[in-house]
């Protein structure tokens, strides 16, 4: 049996019920990625004495006849932003390499706690800059459904990782659709939460105010069993919220009837993609077929997100990049003097996507610029949260494309940072709202790349999100195709 | 010279004695191993958050409802940005355009008179950590152990025209946070410091002058003679018409004076916005009814009232009112039946000058209030006098016994018999027909001696009232 293909939620019973060993899945995953992952580099690091350990324990528990947890033996893979012990943690710049941390983040914390086993860490864009993972220090990833195309940014390790069968969930962080857009252009499904449902404690910081943490997976369930093990309130961080966490898993089932459906019609407008737009389109009336009322919204707003989001995720990362300063970990180019240090240091250690919006921000900060560039981002910021306020009073769920295009091809776009940023131009309002977003795969562009529709749902809204996704999920086929390249592999 | 006003505004730094870090659960104590006070935030690796100290919160409130602020029930943090090894986050967490409290008073004497200097603002900030140059060594060496302790930043009006009026006020600020227990006020290693603008005008001038802004002072004397030293420097600039520059200068202990650090273009651009990682800091108002309800009665009010209500001099009721301790032992003693003034000499004389000798805090002090007011009260009812009772307090504090159990076990009960003292009187007499002589033929300060004989032969346990008188009459 190819344990690769199975889902977390059947892995995890088949361990329990002591059908496989935790140990066994483990190892299926950790020999595919030895075979596979040399096209694809997914993976920054892989930690196979530390996943046989976890394995090994999880086994141990079950045969002593306790609890392994919700996740029990479910190969898990993190995106290398997320703080490991003892394990290296780069966020795929140079400027960190050779760090080890001393301490687990919270999410990865409650993952071991629920059993899975982490196999390693994945790539992604700089410091989670960029929509195409191209700004990774250590190389691209490329997207298993064409090996000449990016899988999506800057989640890009996990979301091609879970399409190749290289772990069942992995963990991404999504800033302005760092989780969702490359979980379209790779064909799977990943959820940004609410801000501040699960805790930030031990994720590297990109716009602390934009951050949030997410599953992808190959299935909504996968999705629901992931968050649910990571979501809720953490002490040691004061932006996440103290609310309970629902058992997401269990809110899956039914249809949509009475379910309101909001579609805007400024995320279908010029730019999209056509061929998209009619899968978006036919995934929406799918919904409606499923019980679903679609109904008309208007945000307005959201066409300024792009320009909001480009001053307010700038300044928060210029500041929170002003610790690596090569004084107390990463790189140190030593030189002359404390100034030179620091300058040589920054200079060698980040790439240039990292720089300019380093500099971008440092310049939206500065004094008598602030009230005209922050503050005012703030202020459009609350006015598309008001629009999204106004939308949940008229429906339950607003259905958009995730991506305007599908998978580019690599170095399509590295020229033009404006094209790049424009790939995020339907997921950001949702990070700068504060909203759980979904992308669940809805078709493929000309048979072959795979895209998605785009959930959106109201604060701690993440049950319509997935219950709507699920359903539709249900009923259609596009998460049980499997890209080309993995079928050439192991099984 | 008084051809200029001196313009004076001090910003002062309070270390918050609190046991854990302004935003993590790091030891906020002093000294310790180089980095021995350190945690993942504070060393700010990656992925760290801060988590408010609420201990922090409840001291800055402390202060700045003791100095009669204004407080914002919604305040937020922001990011001070500039790079230095001392700075692990690259930034230092403080407050900006919505600081904690505004607009509050701090009141002190100088020269015999109440004066009171407005507060512009009270807000919360972490500490920055400590370099260490290494003469001739191609390093320097960074101790974290000081960041991210809590501070509050007491920000004055420009309401202080005199370096001594400067100096008096840090002294009240000093005493102030002492009284709140939230700081030592120790300003050696550096737990309160102080920054001051000065600046100068032709007297009757409306008119702010340019001002400079002078760091480096590690003591009252420090502040005061840094302040005098630019009063003087502005002044010669002034009339010899030249103008003065804005500038941080730094002060030169050593040398007695002070340099530019940096100049007013130098200065960095701190890149203020509001801290994402906390949400704003709300104040709720049944936390400041109940920090307000345990403040101390401040040592202003406690001052007037040892002088209006107890009838103490200015002098005693000032050094009864320096530390809190002190001044509520006072209390002690008077509620447990001493006579008020009686209570501050003992107090402030004998008590103090024991403590000071041993440098002990008035929490260990062997004497218990009620047992120094048992004393006070054996000299008022005359079971002993006063001469016995500094060797019976001096018993006291060296064995902890109380003040009746020394007098009845060493017989030192006065004698106030008159019939025994003058048989002692009349036996002094005999036995010193000289003295008799001389002071029969004028010589009235011989009776000192009389006395001093009298008292020696009833080991100084007779009344001295009545000696004097038995001894007046005998010998007349």
């Amino acid at each position: 049996m190819s344990w690769h293909w199975q889902s977390a939620a059947a892995i995890a019973a088949a361990v329990r019920s002591r059908a496989v060993s935790a140990v066994e899945v483990a190892r299926a995953h950790l020999d595919r990625i030895a075979s596979l992952d040399g096209k694809l580099h997914c993976y920054l690091r892989v930690d196979e004495k530390g996943a046989l350990l976890q394995a090994a324990a999880v086994d141990a528990a079950v045969a002593r006849g306790e609890d392994p947890g919700l996740l029990a033996g479910v190969p898990v893979g993190l995106k290398d932003l997320f703080v490991t012990a003892g394990l290296e943690t780069t966020a795929a710049s140079k400027i960190l390499q050779g760090w080890i941390p001393v301490y687990d983040g919270t999410a990865v914390t409650r993952l071991k706690r629920a059993g899975a086993v982490l196999l390693g860490k994945l790539n992604m864009d700089e410091f989670a800059m960029g929509s195409s993972n191209e700004n990774s220090a250590f190389g691209p990833v490329h997207n298993p459904w064409d090996l000449e195309r990016v899988p999506g940014g800057s989640s890009g390790g996990s979301a091609a990782a879970v399409a190749a069968g290289l772990c069942a969930i992995a963990l991404g962080t999504d800033t302005g659709g760092s989780i969702r857009q490359p979980a379209t252009l790779s064909g799977v499904v990943g959820i940004k939460p609410t801000y501040g449902r699960v805790s930030r404690y031990g994720v590297v910081a990109f716009a602390s105010s934009l951050d949030q943490v997410g599953p992808l997976a190959r299935t909504v369930e996968d999705c629901a069993l992931a968050l649910e093990a990571i979501a809720g309130h953490d002490p040691q961080d004061a932006t996440s919220i103290d609310a309970p966490v629902p058992r997401y898993r269990d809110q899956l089932g039914g249809d949509l009837s009475g379910l309101r459906v909001g579609v805007p019609e400024e995320y279908f407008a010029e730019g999209l993609d056509p061929k998209i737009a009619t899968l978006v389109r036919a995934a929406i009336a799918e919904l409606a077929r499923l019980g679903a009322r679609t109904v008309p919204i208007s945000l307005p707003n959201s066409i300024h997100s792009l320009a909001t989001y480009y001053l307010i995720a700038p300044a928060e990362c210029s500041s929170n990049l002003a610790r690596y300063d090569g004084v107390r970990y990463g790189l140190r180019i030593p030189a002359e003097g404390l100034g030179e240090m620091y300058q040589q240091t920054r200079a060698a250690g980040f790439g240039a996507e990292v720089k300019r919006r380093i500099m971008l921000g440092t310049y939206a900060l500065r004094a008598g610029y602030y009230d005209a560039y922050y503050l005012r981002a703030q202020k459009v910021r609350a006015l598309i949260k008001r629009d999204f306020d106004r939308a949940f009073s008229e429906c339950d769920v607003i259905a958009t494309p995730t991506s305007p295009v599908p998978a580019f091809r690599l170095g399509e776009r590295t020229a033009d940072p404006m094209a790049m940023y424009l790939a995020d131009i339907y997921t950001i309002s949702c990070n700068l709202a504060g909203l759980p977003g979904l992308s669940v795969p809805c078709g493929f562009v000309d048979g072959r790349l795979p895209t998605g529709l785009q959930l959106l749902g109201p604060p701690l809204g993440e049950e319509v999100v997935l219950r709507t996704a699920a359903a539709y999920q249900r009923t259609t086929r596009w998460h049980e195709r499997r890209p080309p390249l993995a079928t050439e592999g192991v099984a | 010279m008084n051809r200029y006003e001196p313009v004076i505004g001090l910003e002062c730094h309070v270390q918050l004695q609190t046991r854990s870090k302004a935003f993590s659960g790091a030891s906020a104590a002093f000294g310790g191993a180089p980095n021995a006070y350190t945690d993942p935030y504070t060393l700010a690796l990656p992925g760290t958050l801060p988590v408010l100290n609420r201990v922090a919160v409840e001291y800055a409130l402390r202060m700045a409802l003791a100095t009669g602020c204004t407080i914002r029930r919604l305040s937020r943090f922001a990011r001070k940005h500039y790079f230095y090894p001392d700075l692990p986050k690259g930034y230092q967490i403080s407050q900006y355009d919505e600081p904690l409290a505004e607009r509050g008073k701090v009141e002190f004497v100088l020269d015999g008179e109440v004066r009171s200097v407005r507060l512009t603002r009270i807000h919360m900030e972490e500490d920055a950590g400590k370099n260490t140059h290494v003469a001739g060594a191609p390093f320097s060496l960074i101790d974290l152990n000081r960041a991210g302790v809590p501070l509050i930043e007491v920000v004055s009006e420009p309401d202080i025209r005199s370096a001594k009026e400067a100096a008096e006020y840090l002294r009240a600020l000093r005493q102030l946070v002492r009284y709140l227990g939230i700081c030592d006020g120790n300003m050696e290693e550096g737990s309160l410091r102080c920054d001051a603008n000065v600046s100068i005008r032709p007297v009757g001038s409306e008119k702010f002058g340019t001002r400079t802004e002078l760091k480096n002072m590690n003591s009252f004397k420090h502040v005061q003679q840094a302040i005098d030293y630019e009063i003087v420097r502005q002044s010669q600039l002034l009339d010899a018409g030249e103008r003065v520059v804005q500038e941080t200068r730094l002060w030169d202990a050593e040398r007695g004076s002070s340099h530019t650090m940096r100049s007013k273009e130098e200065a960095h651009d701190y890149r203020y916005f509001p801290e994402p990682d906390l949400p704003p800091l709300k104040i709720a108002e049944d936390e400041i009814e109940r920090v307000n309800a345990l403040l101390p009665e401040l040592p202003i009010a406690r001052r007037r009232r040892f002088i209006d209500r107890q009838g103490l001099s200015v002098y005693d009721a000032t050094l009864l009112t320096a530390e809190r301790e002190i001044a509520e032992y006072y209390d002690q003693v008077v509620a447990a039946g001493a006579d008020a003034k009686k209570a501050a000499n003992w107090v402030g004389s004998e008590l103090l000058r024991e403590l000071n000798r041993e440098a002990k805090a008035i929490g260990d002090c062997p004497i218990s209030p009620i047992a120094l007011a048992e004393l006070i009260g054996l000299v008022e009812e005359a079971i002993i006098s006063g001469k016995i009772a500094k060797d019976v307090f001096a018993k006291m504090y060296g064995t902890g016994r109380g003040a009746r159990e020394i007098v009845d076990a060493e017989g030192l009960v006065q004698v106030t018999d008159p019939s025994a003292i003058e048989a002692v009187c009349r036996k002094v007499i005999e036995a010193n027909p000289k003295q008799v002589e001389k002071y029969r033929g004028g010589n009235d300060k011989l009776l000192g001696f009389f006395v001093g004989q009298v008292m020696k032969e009833t080991g100084g346990k007779a009344n001295p009232e009545i000696v004097n008188r038995l001894l007046k009459r005998l010998l007349s």
